[in-house]
């Protein structure tokens, strides 16, 4: 069944996350004021209720539960119809980053707003007359072009499992519902005994999977840590450069967090509004046989963590000359202790292709002779001595000295996480924390249907909190309950008078 | 020379959906013909001898509580009763009887000639007449002509009605009656769509054959209740049903005749019930299972006829006695009645409104069995808000219709016009998402006051549920104000009924929630005033205070749900509405709205293959089109 609700209030990033210096969160609706309230103290501490409408207010945004200072705010009240959905808004300017941004919505939430679907405000500002005809024309083409984002991101972007994996997770969900459903609808008809400890128990690894799944999921991670991408290559490629070069156009907004371990060094950048986290593999270098093996298992940790991977290639006469041939690149890895993980060849790391970009750096060395012959010929034999089957990776050629091709390697990356969405990407956090928050609604309410289970608790109670947690993961996969129950009910029990 | 007659309703067909709707018309005042074919088969049950069951005993109290007869007409027939779910929770409770079916047709015959402007006219109606989009008669097969203003047609099985045993088929609207074969012409000559459905039943034994030593005993209740608010529950002499269960040789003789099951034949070919397998189907499915129940019901008190409910068939009538015979209690029985299936025209009902008109033909209602649906419940149901809403086009005044969040009959109704339906409907709890504010003990509440407005319900009736209504207020603020106090004799309690103990007093409200205790264990921890007050409510108010208080948290949520969905619930679109003309919505959600038409946005919504993003294009060009821009303010759902 449609969600689709036009008394509560809703809460929303106006601007696109993360870009420019002050990000603006913007509240609609009867309860505006009221949720505000809970969650903002003024710098002089008089309540909302008594702000003038339209003026800007100087304060913290306070999590209403740890009273922790979440950012610092400029408020504005604004009272209805003077606004622009004609309904009370509270319209909350505070500092650009992502981060922050991302905590004041939850806390709003938190505190009874909720996820605002696309298009939302423009939907209720023509609802309440404050937009004309013509213009709702274009209102239908925002719901068309924001819908067609949210799809995608259900479907390319989170392609990693997790739309796979809701669904699988709704199914174990319907699976229960269907053994409580039949003990109810069809106790007179010899259904069998209800096995309590059994669904407690499925539904405690549903539980924990719906948990990973906010933690570990692309969705999860992209909101709580960006997107990973890896850099890997050999020493004196260009990795570093090449990570400066990425990092360089976005100064502003760059800061360096310590890497976990020693070894690593992460940055963060953001692309198209979305964080995206540097993992640089530069310090895997080697001096032994049995560190040399812990090394190979780092590379292939952060690779295997990584949402992409930028393998650096050096394109330049130097390298040509060095790799010589395959035998002489052998006895190189087998003599040289300053080497990167794999001992022999970079293909033998084992890129999965999907996730895979190939970067050709030094494009500004490249011999006069060689550019002649082509820079992809020169990108392909390196390939081919380093073992790596590349057709079906895309391919980028880079300068990082001087900045060339670091734009479209940037465009490739985003392709490569969000697919090819254009422009019409728009409000990424408000598509995937409404998932985030339904995910985690389903979470709330398998945990209270698990313990109803143990407590005894009544068929028809536990049943109504699975429905709804199957109902929350129904409505990111678009699935309708009651037909795909009744098939469940009717696969799984003979069913008959 | 040909008869002419006038009515204000003429209902066709004289069963369960047939019989509500002549009575509830005619109760409104209007003049009613109700033309059947054999009017000593009145209200006929040709499958289970059995009214009620889960979802659908909820159904029959709802018609009860709107006036309807089907509750009040089983508990003068019932010759077993219980109460089923009792181990579950009360949301989910329901009642079931088995009827003696002689005495159930005759007590509605009894009550259909008693209703003042009810005639029941034995004839075949083979044809409509309508003008202008608009029903104005109907035509008889032996020449009569009635004069009317609406039709409701409650035809059941009995359009061009095929019935199948073995290897025989033949036209009948039952085994022995004839099918009613002009009317689906007439039907489709008006532009209605119609699909085929199949149904069957199992065969009947003779009672003094079998061996009930071999089977266990299924009595009812000792204290049955009634199905019928308006009357006392009635005690009488119960007759028990007999459970026994298919072998691994009764499976071997079904296996070894598969060949001439009419599913391998393929003598059926219309889609039966999953929810109603036969034997053979149950065998293909299930290969697994070594035994399926077979209950034995007793058709009734002056018969000597069981009705084998779980032995459903229309293989050939030796290969069935065979079956019979594997059973063990049933190695001697003699069958008396083969089991057979029947294919049947229905009408697809999405070409129907929410008051069960057709949207072609104006006065043109139709009910039961021929909407799709199975069951006499159902039928009822669909009978009675036919009847009602006939009544309401005669005199003019808008249809009466009732939301998912009200009535079963609401969701059943409103499944119906807004889904495809691929097996014969039968209602299931499952179904109704707010079953757990839809249950049979607040049937009365929920929708008598509706009855009473419709003139369903007299006075009396009503001054006795709204006197419920209040014991019910101040019980539930009495328990929500009365403390059990922390003690040692309160605790002695608790570990007596195996309870935690308290540390601190609290509200009996709260106390109440442990699933394991009852109302009347927290009465006994509760100070004098209180507890005398509770102890003398009637116990089924008690009982239902009960239910209001554990359920509370489950009851706000849901109207919480029902709150948020109102306004688009309550969203009309025009008739007329350009589906070409909105943008931007699929070629799927398209087709499919301007197949179903639905009426309010809540129903576009419910509809398979129309998506969120269509119904906010959808709103849009709603209000565009009327150029008003208020979405109306939900109510409060009034009962709990």
């Amino acid at each position: 069944m449609v969600d689709y609700y036009t008394h509560d209030t809703i809460v929303a990033l106006a601007t696109p996350p993360g870009m420019g210096a002050i990000g603006v969160v913007r509240l609609s609706g009867s309860t505006a004021l009221e949720i505000a309230d809970k969650v903002f103290r003024a710098g002089r501490g008089t309540p909302l209720s008594r702000a003038d409408s339209h003026r800007l207010t100087h304060g913290h945004i306070v999590a209403a539960e740890s009273g922790q200072i979440v950012d610092e705010v400029l408020l504005a009240v604004m009272y209805g119809p003077h606004t622009y959905t004609r309904e009370d808004m509270v319209e909350i300017d505070c500092h650009g980053g992502l981060a922050a941004q991302r905590d004041i919505v939850r806390t709003l939430i938190a505190a009874g707003a909720r996820p605002a679907e696309p298009g939302e405000f423009t939907r209720r500002a023509f609802l309440n007359g404050r937009i004309d005809l013509t213009q709702a024309e274009a209102v239908a083409a925002i719901v068309r072009a924001q819908t067609s984002v949210a799809l995608r991101a259900a479907v390319r972007q989170l392609e990693g499992g997790l739309a796979q994996r809701l669904r699988g997770l709704r199914g174990r969900l319907l699976g229960v519902l269907a053994q409580l459903e039949a003990q109810i609808d069809f106790s007179d008809e010899d259904p069998g005994d209800l096995n309590r400890p059994a669904l407690a128990e499925e539904l405690g690894k549903i539980g924990a999977e719906l948990d990973a799944l906010l933690a570990t999921s692309f969705l999860g991670r992209m909101l709580d840590k960006g997107v990973r991408v890896a850099i890997v290559g050999r020493p004196n490629v260009g990795k570093s450069s090449l990570l400066n070069a990425l990092v360089m156009r976005d100064r502003a907004i760059v800061s360096e967090v310590p890497g976990t371990t020693r070894d690593t060094v992460e940055e963060s950048i953001e692309i198209a509004g979305l964080p995206v986290c540097l993992v640089d593999t530069a310090g895997l270098r080697v001096t032994g046989d049995r560190v040399e093996r812990e090394g190979v298992e780092r590379a292939h940790g952060a690779l295997d963590s990584a949402d992409a991977v930028l393998v650096v290639l050096d394109l330049s006469e130097e390298a040509a000359e060095e790799y010589g041939t395959t035998e002489a690149l052998e006895t190189k890895g087998k003599d040289q202790a300053d080497i990167v993980g794999p001992p022999h060849r970079l293909g033998d790391l084992g890129f999965d292709p999907e996730r895979t970009i190939l970067v050709g750096n030094k494009e500004d060395l490249v011999s006069s002779g060689e550019k002649v012959r082509g820079t992809d010929v020169r990108f392909a034999e390196v390939l081919r001595l380093e073992g790596i089957h590349g057709e079906e990776s895309p391919r980028c050629v880079v300068s990082a000295k001087n900045g060339s091709g670091i734009e479209a390697l940037k465009e490739t990356i985003r392709e490569m996480i969000m697919g090819p969405v254009g422009d019409a990407w728009q409000e990424p956090l408000l598509a995937t924390e409404r998932q985030r928050v339904l995910v985690e609604e389903a979470g709330t309410f398998v945990a209270v249907a698990k313990e109803g289970l143990v407590l005894g608790m009544f068929e028809e109670m536990v049943a109504e909190d699975v429905r709804s947690a199957a109902s929350s993961l129904g409505r990111i996969t678009g699935q309708d309950l009651v037909e795909d129950l009744l098939d469940e009910v009717f696969s799984r029990f003979c069913i008959g008078k | 020379m040909t008869m002419f007659d006038r009515f204000d309703v003429v209902v066709a067909g004289g069963g369960h959906a047939g019989c509500e709707a002549a009575l509830s018309a005619a109760r409104m005042g209007c003049s009613v013909a109700l033309v059947t074919l054999n009017i000593d088969k009145i209200v006929l049950m040709p499958c289970n001898p059995a009214v009620g069951g889960v979802g659908k005993g909820q159904l029959t109290r709802e018609i009860d509580a709107l006036g309807g007869e089907q509750g009040r007409n089983t508990d003068r027939a019932f010759v077993q009763i219980k109460m089923l779910n009792t181990s579950k929770g009360p949301a989910v409770r329901a009642l079931r009887a088995q009827t003696d079916k002689r005495l159930y047709e005759d007590w509605m015959k009894i009550t259909l000639v008693h209703t003042p402007g009810l005639y029941v006219i034995q004839g075949e109606v083979c044809g409509l007449d309508v003008s202008r989009e608009t029903i104005v008669g109907v035509r008889l097969a032996d020449g009569r002509f009635f004069g009317t203003r609406a039709v409701v047609l409650a035809t059941g099985t009995f359009l061009e009605g095929k019935v199948v045993v073995g290897e025989h088929t033949y036209a009948a609207g039952r085994v022995g009656e004839l099918p009613a074969v002009g009317l689906s012409a007439s039907l489709r000559e008006m532009g209605l769509e119609l699909g085929r459905f199949q149904s069957a039943t199992p065969p009947r034994i003779d009672g003094r054959t079998i061996d009930a030593t071999k089977m266990s005993e299924q009595p009812g209740d000792p204290d049955p209740l009634g199905f019928s608010h308006w009357q006392k529950p009635q005690t009488r002499r119960q007759i028990p049903c007999y459970l026994t269960y298919t072998t691994p040789h009764t499976h071997e003789v079904v296996a070894d005749h598969l060949h001439l099951s009419p599913i391998r034949t393929g003598s059926v070919s219309g889609k039966g019930p999953r929810y109603c397998p036969s034997i053979d189907r149950k065998l293909i499915n299930f290969p697994e299972k070594r035994r399926h129940p077979v209950f034995v019901e007793p058709e009734g008190a002056t018969t000597c006829e069981m009705y084998l409910q779980g032995l459903t068939t229309s293989l050939p009538i030796f290969v069935q006695e065979m079956i019979i015979r594997a059973v063990p209690g049933l190695e001697n029985a003699r069958l008396i009645r083969p089991g057979y299936a029947v294919e049947y025209d229905f009408l697809l009902p999405h070409q129907l409104t929410h008051s069960l008109e057709a949207k072609a033909v104006h006065g043109l209602f139709a009910a039961g069995q021929i909407n799709g649906t199975s069951g006499y419940e159902e039928a009822a149901a669909l009978g009675l808000m036919a009847g009602i809403n006939a009544a309401l086009y005669v005199n003019n005044q808008e249809p009466f219709v009732l939301r998912r969040d009200q009535a079963y009959i609401g969701v059943l109704i409103d499944d119906l016009v807004t889904k495809e339906i691929d097996e014969p409907y039968r209602m299931f709890t499952s179904r109704a998402e707010y079953r757990l504010l839809l249950r049979h003990d607040n049937a009365a509440e929920r929708l008598s006051p509706l009855g009473h407005t419709l003139g369903l319900i007299d006075d009396e009736q009503i001054a006795e549920i709204e006197q419920r209504g209040r014991l019910l207020a101040e019980g539930e603020a009495l328990l929500a104000t009365s403390t059990v106090k922390v003690g040692d004799v309160t605790n002695d309690i608790l570990k007596s009924l195996g309870s935690s103990p308290i540390t601190e007093s609290q509200s009996a409200a709260r106390m109440l929630r442990r699933p394991e205790l009852s109302l009347q264990d927290i009465v006994r921890m509760l100070p004098e005033i209180p507890r005398v007050i509770l102890e003398n409510l009637p116990p089924d108010i008690a009982d239902q205070l009960a239910v209001r208080v554990q359920y509370d948290g489950y009851i706000q949520r849901q109207l919480g749900d029902i709150r948020r969905r109102r306004a688009t619930e309550e969203t009309h679109i025009p008739e007329d509405f350009d589906y070409a003309g909105v943008e931007g919505i699929t070629v799927e959600a398209r087709q499919k709205l301007c197949r179903f038409r639905p009426a309010t946005l809540g129903q576009a919504s419910r509809i398979a293959g129309v998506s969120p993003a269509d119904i906010s294009l959808l709103l849009i060009h709603v209000h565009r089109r009327r150029g008003g821009n208020s979405v109306r303010q939900g109510r409060e759902p009034a009962v709990r």
